[in-house]
């Protein structure tokens, strides 16, 4: 693919949820080596945009289009689109009680494996992949072997989010919010694992409230998002600017 | 305006969800039938047809007469038209030209059925490491390693072979578990049965086979009635099986057995079962109505009997697999797993009766409910005044699929000695939307993904399970869950 072209096109895209428009003639264009933060005050569309993109059934798409890699997926599966490099870092980590994190982690590397017509891996074989990656966050083994989310804290929760971003090597990442609830620790590894993930291969697209995420994760570009679209676009330096005035000062402008 | 990926989501749900029930052909064979109705006559038919001793036929009238008197039981969470028992055929077996057991005596087409459920009984092909007892409708068809078990002092027959050759052990524990005025069901089994298993381990013995039992109900119109006998010497070990099949018709029959289990000292019985009766069509049409009872007497002291099913068959089940405590530290284990999806209905549990000193329980009942189905626990566990220092643990967890579905648990405890320690614990949890999307976002398919969260759940039932059935069991529930998410 030439380096050029985009690597994630959104067109006028148009969402509702219960017959409700979340998003509304929503454009973006993200080529590979980029990360964009998308910032915006709750309820102006910015976790549908990221489970949009993931394929969550429940949002309708009423108008436009989502090209990946030059090609439409809007009619692809969530788990297609999974296999094709999205990965979405959700803003909640959901619990699944009764599954180890292990059991679960290797049944996500291997169905990739699967689709790609590469042999799957044993659990042996498997351990010895994922301990290398447990490093990227600071995770102990111990994780393994807990179910999955279950009684994790908020920052483990995240933290297990980026282990499996790193493990799936996902191409463009969607970070929901991945950066509320941690404290500064938490903050600084998982940023950490995040800038060692990244190549000039991948994208990135960072959904946070604070300015505080990027300083340590430079965004390529800071979007604002209010009532379904992008209203504004511009550096850091745009962050930096809200986190000192708040939304209402883009509406004063 | 389209959905687009949920169009995608949708349409994969609905191919999963038209995948037919695996066993749901049936087999035209020459049948030899006894006329629908049930009568004190139907009684004495039955019972000249299999040329029984004059001690079973009055057994069999004692039990009819009791029938007559007892009404359906109404206090299990069941809802289900009124069965017509003049409308069921309670005999009907295969034409068979020479005695029973000799493999080319039988008639080709039910080799060849049993081969299709994955069991053959031919000599060459059979398991090496189970003995199998084959009863199609009303009769059993041929039971395996009956010669070689025998070296053993094993015995392992169809009940009514053990009726001409064992009268004297019939005699003593036929109905000494469950007598025939126990229940409904059970008097209805006791005047109407017509074939079963019937088994016997010696004293010092543990069985070098698994023995098992394959039901298979053939005829749309017929009910089966069979009973298994299970009698484990001092000092004896053995692992029993039982698995269930039914061919897809959209009329309901009905299947009415009793399972009587006793454990001298000493001795120890794993009974299991996969139960995998039709269960009817999306719509709650067809389907076998199951109702059983099972039950374990721990007599001996260090006496152990351990039922344990999965249960994800039959349009209404109604079964609490039972054990009397009444050998000192005897033990009672009950694991089960409980699925109903679409129009099912499951009232299953068990009754744990302490009557020995340090007899001790353990119940784990897992049921899923997915559809517009209902899955109810209902126990007993009961500490009589004299049985000292025994204790039970019970759990009981439900898991919940979609909206419409319905978990309940009856849970009875009645402890009369200050000395028992008795533990229960629940939950209730619910596979969600939300986790099913987090899934796929990670690559994982709806398929894989509901066995890893529905084998996460029951781990603790199916480690139970001999390994053969482990793995099946998972894939079955698998199987049984397509399309119930989304």
């Amino acid at each position: 693919m030439d380096k050029n072209n985009p690597f994630l096109e959104i067109k006028e895209l148009k969402v509702s949820i219960n017959e409700n428009i979340i998003l509304n003639d929503l454009n973006l264009i993200v080529k590979k080596g980029e990360i964009h933060a998308i910032m915006g005050p709750n309820g102006s569309g910015k976790s549908t945009l990221s489970k949009v993109l993931a394929g969550h059934p429940n949002y309708s798409v009423l108008n436009g289009d989502i090209f990946f890699k030059g090609l439409s997926i809007l009619e692809l599966t969530p788990e297609k689109r999974s296999y094709l490099g999205i990965f979405l870092a959700f803003q909640y980590p959901i619990e699944i009680p009764g599954v180890s994190n292990e059991d679960f982690l290797r049944l996500a590397y291997n169905s990739k494996q699967q689709f790609y017509n590469k042999p799957e891996v044993d659990p042996i074989k498997f351990l010895e992949i994922i301990t290398q990656k447990l490093e990227f966050v600071n995770m102990s083994p111990l994780f393994l072997n807990r179910n999955v989310n279950e009684g994790f804290s908020g920052g483990e929760k995240k933290k297990n989010e980026i282990l499996q971003m790193i493990l799936l090597d996902s191409e463009l990442a969607i970070l929901d919010e991945t950066d509320s609830g941690l404290d500064i620790d938490a903050l600084k590894i998982i940023s950490n694992g995040i800038n060692r993930f990244m190549t000039k291969d991948k994208a990135i697209i960072l959904i946070t409230h604070y300015q505080r995420l990027l300083d340590y994760i430079n965004p390529t570009y800071v979007h604002v998002m209010q009532h379904g679209k992008i209203i504004k676009t511009g550096s850091f330096s745009l962050a930096k600017k809200l986190e000192d005035k708040g939304y209402q000062w883009l509406n004063e402008n | 305006m389209i959905n687009k990926s949920n169009k995608v989501l949708n349409s994969n749900i609905r191919n999963l969800v038209n995948k037919d029930y695996q066993y749901g052909f049936s087999t035209k064979i020459e049948k030899d039938i006894i006329e629908k109705g049930l009568s004190e006559q139907t009684v004495h038919l039955i019972s000249s047809k299999k040329n029984e001793p004059i001690f079973l036929l009055k057994f069999r009238l004692k039990a009819f007469s009791k029938w007559k008197e007892m009404k359906e039981p109404e206090w299990s969470y069941l809802k289900f038209p009124e069965i017509n028992y003049q409308n069921i055929i309670y005999y009907s077996a295969p034409k068979v030209k020479k005695k029973l057991n000799d493999l080319k005596a039988i008639d080709p087409e039910l080799l060849k059925t049993f081969e299709k459920l994955g069991i053959s009984l031919t000599e060459q092909k059979r398991l090496t490491n189970v003995a199998i007892d084959a009863v199609f409708d009303s009769i059993s068809i041929a039971t395996t390693f009956q010669k070689e078990l025998t070296e053993y002092g094993i015995i392992f027959s169809s009940i009514s072979e053990a009726v001409y050759n064992y009268p004297e052990m019939i005699k003593k524990y036929l109905g000494s578990v469950v007598p025939i005025g126990d229940n409904y069901f059970s008097a209805l089994n006791s005047a109407v049965f017509t074939d079963g298993s019937f088994c016997y381990i010696p004293r010092n013995t543990i069985s070098p086979l698994d023995l098992s039992t394959y039901f298979r109900i053939n005829d749309p119109k017929s009910g089966q009635f069979e009973r298994t006998l299970i009698i484990a010497d001092t000092n004896s070990k053995i692992n029993y099986l039982e698995g269930c099949t039914a061919p897809q018709y959209d009329t309901n029959q009905l299947h009415a057995a009793i399972v009587e289990l006793i454990a001298l000292e000493n001795a120890s019985i794993n009974y299991s079962t996969v139960q995998n009766w039709y269960a009817g069509d999306h719509n709650g049409i067809g389907g076998i109505y199951n109702f059983v009872t099972k039950r374990g007497l721990c007599a001996g002291n260090n006496s152990r009997i351990a039922w344990t099913q999965v249960e994800t068959g039959s349009s209404i089940t109604w079964k609490y697999p039972s054990c009397l405590l009444i050998g000192q530290a005897s033990q009672g284990e009950f694991y089960s797993v409980a699925l109903t999806n679409n129009y099912q209905q499951a009232d299953t549990g068990t009754k744990m009766i302490h009557i020995g000193n340090s007899s001790k329980s353990w119940i784990i009942s897992k049921g899923i409910s997915a559809g517009r189905s209902k899955n109810s626990y209902r126990g007993l566990v009961s500490v009589v005044n004299k049985a000292f220092s025994s204790r039970n643990y019970s759990q009981c967890d439900s898991l919940l699929i979609g909206n419409l579905s319905n978990a309940n648990t009856f849970p009875i405890i009645s402890i009369q000695n200050s000395t028992a320690q008795i533990e229960h614990e629940a939950s209730t949890s619910k596979i969600g939307e939300e986790q099913i999307f987090y899934l796929l976002q990670r690559g994982i398919s709806i398929e894989k993904g509901i066995e890893l969260m529905i084998s996460g759940f029951c781990r603790e039932v199916f480690k139970k399970l001999p390994l053969e059935f482990a793995a099946e069991a998972d894939k079955l529930l698998t199987l049984k869950l397509e399309g119930s998410i989304g």
